[in-house]
């Protein structure tokens, strides 16, 4: 009997790994941190009235962002021990086992459960802001998708001290990712890590869409809609025809490997291609997905940071439209160098360097609308002007990897690698971090002080170019990604060592991020924004006290132009006020505890699934399932109105303390 | 607080940046391996990277200078006196400009991608008067087989081709997919399980070059790499008839023991049995069935769907693990 306990314990848990048992007694130790804490200062009926059961679209927005930069250090983290791995030939500090899991989690987490969260915590931030709405169309399901995320993020990072991680690449290829090659439970963690957070990506996606269509303000026709909510509009029509793809091709690779089904696996009719085009379908749109938004976050900061309108945005909303449609039709370049023939290649080659078109027109635009502008240079404008020269090398060589037959050099090299994480730093990365800086003081009512986020940038941009051009010369090199070591023979040793020392250089900039943050809470009162505008914005949102009020807008605002609050402050410098409509009872969402309870339920089936244990994920699945059919018969009385003479009382303490 | 020791810093930081990184990049070690063909693929592909990457450049670099530019004309200082136009946002003339720009450049780099696509497509034969050697090549866990049909000779992790030779190299696996990457002589192709892709090749030089698995497969997946020895005929000759007489057979059994995951060292055989290759590419092929990659542009080997079929019997019980 202890013999059996013990062999279970020791294929259950994760052993062997010195790494690993720090990880445990780190998790171990911070779970017990804020269980204490949480005691100590009796806050546990506050975290669960004001932030677990909360379906407050700013409060979500803020556990997105929160969870993302923890994500973000995991995922750092991984690249990190990587890039140590890589420093020099010949280093054992991780088995070539243990390295693969590594670069398969950090790039699963660092675009599903980084940089995804991340986008929606922004786009929670700032959509309803923007577009004079008092939360998004459905307050529900958003807190729901907001916990899906998390459960199926917690879920595919317990894998690292439990059963142990997936190390099958971030795509998880069959038959490599087929029972087969990779018995373990890793692959289950993958599966549904994604799975259960995919889920709720869609319904975000739906979310936002429904919002941006149904909940404008009176007057804001869709060319006056600011540019960023255009983007997340974008954004998210790529997501409700991506996103279904994944689901699909996660639950047949998942057939595959729990209910004997050959989709995917060679034996048996099943084929391999099949997986790799779907998983394309989704991961060629899913790169789009993210970067979309972060060119309305650069329109956004660019425009106000010069003090000027931004230059063609017609042009811009047509080129962000037309870079969504295209994205559907390159998936294919993903695999030139699979012998599809001269016609496909020809094809899809055409198609990828299609999109440089729209891309660059974008370029000049925020080009144009610093020309004749007065340009300040605060944190969130530098980081979007550091992204110019940045994707322009992002841009050269994406257009190089488009040329097929040159592509054949390119494909699975160190090149590749380069390119996509110019892509995804100096485009996604930067631009998320420019609209965390620009929309801070909506979130939390203080700017973040600028002297140590003018460090982190530094850091962050020398050390991202030290870091990536020399991996540019290792793919012409001859180096291929995903090598776990390499030996001296090669010659690469003095290159991997540079791109090396600018990942941590990258480190150190993270760590003045968070050394600004902590600053910033410290000296809150000084740094408070009390006007509501501390940029001299142009859109909505500014128009607020920040930070916002639970029902945003105490009237709802009647939208004229297209920056409507700039020009709204011009016509009061003049000294044309509008007229202001009474104040009456706001109609508001109650908080319901269903999104999140149906959550851990989903993250007790996932678990269950993963170890095919049915006494886990059978009740778990029923769970799911009353938590559905509680909200559908039993919660009918899931709103209430805030009286007119609180509205009143709250907008008088806010304003009046100007 | 004085701007201009910060900027001055900022300046000197950016400069030795870019010093270290062209100082890396030119001269800390290393070979440029995609830029040093031996080969006429390799030659092509070459001059296609520099026309494709001179043609974004030409409108990517006056961009980064406007860039530049721009930010430095309109920064907000006190002794800045450029125009300032906030509500200037619209030309029809300026977009249709850049609009129309880099429309013009993609449309020529369309054509030409168009055209080398077709020129080296990589199942197409080269044009030679010589007789090309074919060369089937297996990715196993985690090591090459090359096989010598005519020659009827085998070796692991290890390729030798006579100079100025076309060589076509017959591609599968008997493992996960990976990529086979001689980047000196050309571009890669895919090795995979139940297909036999083609990738035409040939070296103008004699030398060793290197070449390694480029899709990742696994575990040791890194160690996947191997030697091209580019020899004279002559010496390529000698080096057929050593291994003939010099070497063991490869055995169906030894081929079974080669193919168990791990690692191997370079490795020759004096012969190989009768249809190894073709049963291996074949192995999944159900009785009866239509080869479900029969119709795959490119992929299929010349007379594999005649004797893909009669040797499947044999091939299901050489496959070790079976389904799952």
């Amino acid at each position: 009997m202890l013999d059996k306990i013990k062999e279970f314990a020791s294929t259950f848990f994760v052993t062997g790994d010195p790494m690993i048992y720090g990880a445990d007694v780190s998790i171990a130790l911070a779970t017990i941190g804020i269980v204490f804490v949480l005691t100590y200062f009796k806050k546990w009926g506050w975290l669960w009235k004001n932030w677990l059961t909360t379906v407050d679209h700013k409060k979500v927005g803020i556990m997105y962002i929160l969870a993302a930069i923890l994500m973000l250090f995991r995922g750092g983290v991984d690249a990190l021990l990587m890039r140590l791995q890589l420093a020099t030939p010949d280093v054992t500090l991780l088995h070539p086992e243990h390295y693969n899991q590594i670069f398969t989690t950090h790039g699963t987490i660092m675009i599903l459960f980084m940089a995804m969260p991340l986008m929606f915590g922004l786009f929670n931030i700032a959509v309803p802001l923007q577009i004079g709405a008092r939360d998004v169309a459905f307050p529900f399901l958003n807190a729901l998708s907001f916990w899906l995320f998390f459960m199926g993020a917690m879920l595919f990072n317990l894998s690292f001290v439990i059963g142990g991680s997936p190390d099958a690449g971030w795509l998880s290829y069959p038959p490599l990712s087929e029972l087969q090659f990779s018995p373990g439970v890793g692959q289950n963690f993958y599966i549904w890590g994604i799975q259960i957070s995919g889920i709720g990506s869609l319904a975000t996606g739906i979310n936002f869409i429904v919002t941006i269509i149904k909940m404008r303000a009176p007057g804001m026709t869709w060319m006056k809609m600011p540019v960023f909510t255009w983007s997340v509009f974008s954004s998210c029509v790529i997501i409700i025809f991506a996103f279904p793809i994944l689901t699909i091709t996660l639950a047949l690779l998942f057939l595959d490997r729990f209910g004997g089904g050959h989709f995917f696996t060679l034996d048996f009719g099943g084929n391999p291609m099949m997986y790799i085009n779907l998983i394309w379908m989704w991961g060629h749109p899913e790169v789009y997905i993210v970067v979309i938004p972060a060119f309305g976050i650069y329109s956004e900061v660019i425009s106000v940071f010069s003090k000027k309108k931004l230059f063609g945005y017609k042009s811009m909303v047509y080129a962000m439209f037309m870079i969504a449609i295209l994205s559907f039709f390159t998936w294919a370049h993903h695999f030139f160098t699979m012998g599809s023939g001269a016609d496909v290649n020809a094809f899809f080659a055409i198609s990828t360097m299609v999109i440089a078109i729209p891309t660059g027109v974008k370029v000049f635009n925020w080009l144009f609308t610093m020309y004749r502008g007065k340009i300040t240079f605060k944190t969130p404008m530098m980081w979007a002007i550091a992204f110019i020269p940045n994707f322009l090398i992002a841009g050269l060589t994406g257009v190089m990897l488009s040329v097929a037959p040159a592509d054949f050099q390119f494909h699975n090299s160190y090149f590749l690698v380069a390119h996509f994480h110019s892509a995804l730093i100096g485009g996604v990365v930067f631009g998320y971090l420019a609209g965390l800086y620009y929309w801070w003081p909506k979130m939390f009512g203080f700017t973040l002080p600028e002297t140590p986020g003018k460090w982190a940038f530094w850091f962050w941009n020398i050390g991202f170019y030290v870091c990536f051009i020399p991996q540019y010369s290792l793919g012409l090199m001859g180096m291929t990604r995903r090598l776990s070591t390499y030996g001296w023979d090669t010659g690469w040793q003095p290159l991997n060592l540079v791109s090396t020392v600018g990942a941590f250089l990258m480190g150190i900039g993270f760590l003045f991020q968070v050394l600004q943050i902590l600053l910033g809470i410290k000296n809150f009162r000084k740094l408070k924004d009390t006007t509501g505008d501390p940029w001299d914005g142009h859109t909505l949102e500014w128009s607020i006290p920040s930070p916002a009020p639970e029902y945003n807008f105490a009237t709802i605002p009647q939208v004229e132009e297209r920056d409507d609050w700039w020009a709204e402050k011009d016509k009061r410098a003049k000294g044309i006020f509008r007229k202001q409509p009474p104040i009456e009872a706001i109609h508001m969402p109650k908080n319901s505890a269903i999104p999140f309870i149906m959550s851990v339920f989903f993250f007790i089936a996932g678990f269950g699934f993963v170890f095919g244990w049915s006494f886990f994920y059978i009740p778990g699945l029923i769970g799911v399932a009353i938590c559905m059919i509680c909200r559908s018969f039993f919660s009918y009385d899931g709103d209430y109105y805030i009286p007119a003479d609180e509205v009143k009382r709250t907008e008088a303490a806010i304003r009046g303390s100007v | 607080m004085n701007k201009k020791p910060k900027a001055i810093i900022a300046l000197v930081l950016t400069v030795l940046t870019v010093a270290l990184l062209i100082w890396t990049c030119f001269y800390a070690g290393g070979k440029y391996v995609v830029f040093d063909p031996k080969g006429p693929i390799g030659q092509a592909q070459k001059e296609l990277i520099i026309l494709s990457t001179s043609m974004a450049a030409l409108l990517i670099v006056p961009v980064m200078i406007l860039t530049f530019f721009i930010i430095w004309r309109y920064r907000d200082a006190p002794d800045n006196k450029a125009k300032y136009e906030p509500h200037w946002d619209d030309s029809k003339k300026l977009e249709t400009v850049w609009w129309s720009i880099p429309i013009v450049v993609i449309l020529i780099l369309a054509v030409i991608t168009a055209r080398y696509t077709y020129l080296l497509e990589p199942s197409k034969p080269m044009a030679s008067t010589q007789k090309p050697v074919t060369i089937q090549v297996t990715a196993l866990d985690w090591k090459w087989l090359f096989m010598y049909p005519e020659e009827g000779i085998a070796t692991v992790n290890e390729i030798h081709i006579p100079k100025g030779v076309p060589v076509r190299f017959e591609l599968t696996a008997d493992a996960p997919m990976n990529s086979f990457w001689i980047p000196q002589l050309g571009g890669q192709i895919y090795t995979m399980s139940g297909m036999a892709m083609k990738l035409h090749l040939q070296a103008d030089q004699e030398g060793t070059y290197f070449g390694s698995g480029a899709n990742f497969s696994g575990e040791h997946f890194g160690q996947m790499r191997f030697d091209v020895e580019v020899q004279s005929d002559e010496d390529y000759k000698n080096w057929v008839a050593n291994i003939k007489k010099q070497s063991k057979p490869l055995t169906k059994d030894g081929y079974l023991a080669l193919a168990k995951p791990g690692l191997s060292q370079t490795d020759e055989y004096s012969s190989i049995p009768d249809g190894l290759f073709q049963d291996i590419v074949t192995k999944y092929v159900v009785e009866g069935a239509p080869n479900p990659h029969g119709g795959h542009g490119g992929a299929s080997t010349e007379g594999s769907s005649k004797s893909g079929s009669t040797d499947t019997g044999t091939m299901s019980n050489m496959n070790m693990s079976g389904h799952n």
